[in-house]
């Protein structure tokens, strides 16, 4: 009761933070100089022209006119149309999201799950071999540029060994499992597509994997040091002296009080996941919404960058009321 | 009977002496186990920790009895060593940076140093338990009273979850806490420090170990809790009829719960003797200056006693006798010679070369 409470008001509280988002970019891409009528116009096309387009467009307005019609339409689940390439913002965001997000969810998968294990694993085995490897390892994750690991994952596994494929979400040869949820994996096992899903998921290594190994080195040190000091308090050492085996002293006791700031650290990391996806996706040639912000913004295109950073922002909202959420479960200090 | 160690045993010569408290008659068990052998025998422990100042000799030559049924008081200031032996009973200090370098500690004769890990766990919680000082502290905070209770019950008897929670129902009504159904439901949180020090009871005595570590169990509590908590302890202690070593630095404490006492100082025991006997006749300096330092309500002087100096630290502990800097009787042999623990009475031993049998008689405090 107080939980799903809690949840109603926080999802209420999205409304306000929503329309702030409106408000700023609106302000920031209007503010930038350029005039994206004359853009689509071309640059020899006469002064007339350009003006017919800015009023089909509905340019030519104040901009508070022009700042309250997006809202209503917002209301009305409009997105607007793209000065680009005239779509509904929303189709394009259906067609290009759901790769980004796939990959970006792909990698949280992967930095929570290594990452917990190597952070244990160096916390119990501390400043013994295993510890000193993955310390380094850690290191090297945190300090290695993206596109340089890119690169050199794709010169191993795609061009050298040949055990991976380079690019793209699916091979050319299998048509896409049918659209669902967007998400490749998930849409492959609803299909029931054995060949897909496998196609599928080898195509998601390496970027998932390129992804995460900034994260995956953070979330290790978070694991290991909150492990650390979770496994000198005295309950820990109230559960080893009445005879609990090392094994459940770490993974009952230590492990969901360790899990809290790691908690924190997953849901700070999914924002700068799906911002540092941009990269990651021109390297691999992942076709997700890097490329169409990118093209958006060099456009001008302010339906499709609004409608863009709208999105980023709930999906991270959303994400840290589940942070929230699962705070309340593993900590029963925080009642909400 | 096993007073002193080594009474009876390979160093010291037999001397069999009558209990001066017999309140301990009473706790011995009647079921034919009464044997005159203690129950845990510490003998010529030491424990060290690799530390950056160097290595500290945290305890050396530690030797301890305790017998079945008694509470046996531990003593001494505040970091002389009194939690490191505690928690070397049961192996649970750090190591590294701790190391148990010396010595035996034998349960009915079985030397828990040479146990394996599985053999240990099956001694933690089920034949020897602890408390700890900090109730706030040593419950989990993210697990129920009852889940925390329930699975040491469940590891230690093979019980299935309503059995196990019969128990724990059960000894939580032992303690004094009302309403054990809803305390089960709770988080440590949820519960005030003297609740929590006697769900712990409750938890550490679920068991029924024959042996219950108490380190300063009322230390963290408020004075009024304190004396319920020890009331509790001894209540239940003679009822399951489990040994007691009772670890704290308060005096108080020591004459109102236990049947004999061991005074430490600096890692080393320095006396030992029944506690009506320690507070009317105390042997060694450091004895005299701690029982010295206990305010008293009919004393004249307004000025709390001390005792010059403070202890030194594990890494540079002096030759010879570790308090003869701070002893106002120090004399020749003292920064050279560690004296031995010895009996100077039936119930009684002292490590102090004031009364060490050779020089004893022309050396004893000036009072």
């Amino acid at each position: 009761m107080g939980i799903l409470f809690y949840i109603v008001k926080r999802l209420l509280a999205l409304v306000p933070v929503i329309i702030g988002v409106t408000l700023l970019v609106f302000i920031i891409s209007h503010a930038i100089p350029g005039d994206p009528a004359r853009m689509m116009a071309g640059q020899k096309a006469s002064a007339q022209a350009v003006e017919h387009i800015r009023r089909s467009l509905g340019l030519d307005r104040p901009l508070p006119v022009q700042y309250v019609s997006y809202l209503g339409d917002l209301l009305r689940g409009h997105l607007g149309f793209s000065i680009r390439n005239q779509r509904p913002v929303i189709a394009d965001l259906r067609d290009f999201f759901p790769a980004t997000l796939e990959l970006t969810l792909a990698s949280m998968l992967l930095c929570v799950s290594v990452g917990l294990v190597l952070g244990i694993v160096s916390a119990i085995r501390r400043n013994r071999l295993s510890d000193h490897i993955i310390r380094i390892f850690s290191v090297v994750g945190v300090s290695t540029p993206v596109f340089w690991l890119g690169l050199m994952l794709l010169v191993l596994f795609y061009r050298n060994l040949g055990w991976l494929p380079g690019s793209g979400r699916i091979d050319i040869s299998l048509s896409p499992p049918a659209h669902v949820t967007g998400l490749y994996v998930i849409d492959a096992l609803l299909e029931g597509s054995w060949d897909k899903l496998r196609d599928v998921l080898a195509h998601l290594i390496l970027p998932a994997f390129c992804l995460s190994s900034v994260y995956l080195a953070v979330i290790t040190r978070i694991v290991r040091s909150s492990m650390i000091e979770v496994l000198g308090q005295d309950y820990v050492t109230t559960a080893r002296a009445n005879g609990l085996s090392e094994m459940r002293v770490v993974m009952k006791h230590a492990f969901k009080n360790s899990l809290i700031p790691t908690v924190t650290i997953t849901g700070l990391s999914i924002g700068e996941l799906l911002g540092g996806a941009v990269l990651t996706e021109t390297i691999f040639a992942w076709p997700g919404m890097g490329k169409y912000v990118v093209d958006s913004i060099d456009f001008l295109d302010f339906p499709a960058i609004m409608g863009f950073t709208l999105l980023i922002a709930l999906v991270y909202m959303l994400i840290n009321l589940c942070v929230d959420v699962v705070y309340a479960f593993l900590n029963p200090q925080i009642r909400y | 009977m096993c007073w002193i160690p080594g009474y009876g045993g390979e160093r010291y010569a037999p001397t069999r002496g009558k209990r001066d408290v017999t309140d301990t008659a009473r706790r011995i068990p009647q079921d034919g186990t009464k044997s005159a052998a203690p129950l845990l025998r510490i003998r010529d422990l030491a424990v060290q920790f690799e530390t950056r100042q160097g290595l500290a000799r945290v305890l050396e030559g530690v030797n301890l009895d305790i017998c079945r049924g008694e509470i046996a008081g531990l003593v001494g200031e505040t970091g002389c060593g009194k939690s490191v032996l505690a928690r070397s009973i049961l192996r649970i200090i750090p190591q590294p940076p701790g190391r148990i370098s010396q010595g035996r500690i034998l349960l009915d004769g079985r030397d828990l140093l040479q146990l394996s890990a599985a053999q240990l766990r099956r001694v933690r919680g089920r034949e020897i338990s602890m408390i700890f000082q900090e109730p706030m502290t040593s419950l989990n905070p993210v697990f129920t009273v009852g889940n925390q209770m329930q699975e040491i019950v469940r590891l230690h008897q093979c019980m299935d979850r309503k059995e196990a929670r019969a128990v724990c129902l059960d000894m939580l009504a032992q303690v004094n806490l009302p309403d054990a159904r809803e305390i089960l439901r709770k988080y440590p949180h949820e519960l005030s420090g003297g609740m929590r020090q006697r769900v712990m009871i409750a938890m550490e005595l679920s068991c029924h170990p024959r042996l219950l570590i108490a380190d300063e169990p009322t230390t963290a509590l408020d004075v009024t809790v304190q004396g319920q908590v020890l009331t509790i302890l001894k209540t239940l202690a003679g009822r399951h009829q489990v040994s007691i070593l009772l670890i704290t630095h308060d005096m108080g404490v020591v004459a109102q719960l236990c049947d004999r006492v061991a005074v430490m100082y600096a890692g080393q025991i320095v006396e030992q003797a029944g506690v009506e006997h320690l507070f009317a006749h105390p042997a060694h300096p450091y004895t005299r200056g701690l029982i010295g330092a206990i305010p008293s309500l009919e004393g004249e002087s307004a000025l709390l006693q001390t005792i010059e100096g403070s202890v030194p630290p594990p890494t540079q502990v002096p030759p010879g006798c570790r308090f003869h800097p701070r002893c106002p009787h120090r004399f020749s042999p003292c920064s050279r010679e560690v004296p031995p623990l010895e009996a100077i009475d039936s119930a009684h031993a002292v490590a102090c070369h004031l009364f060490a049998s050779r020089q004893g008689a022309q050396h004893g405090p000036a009072d």
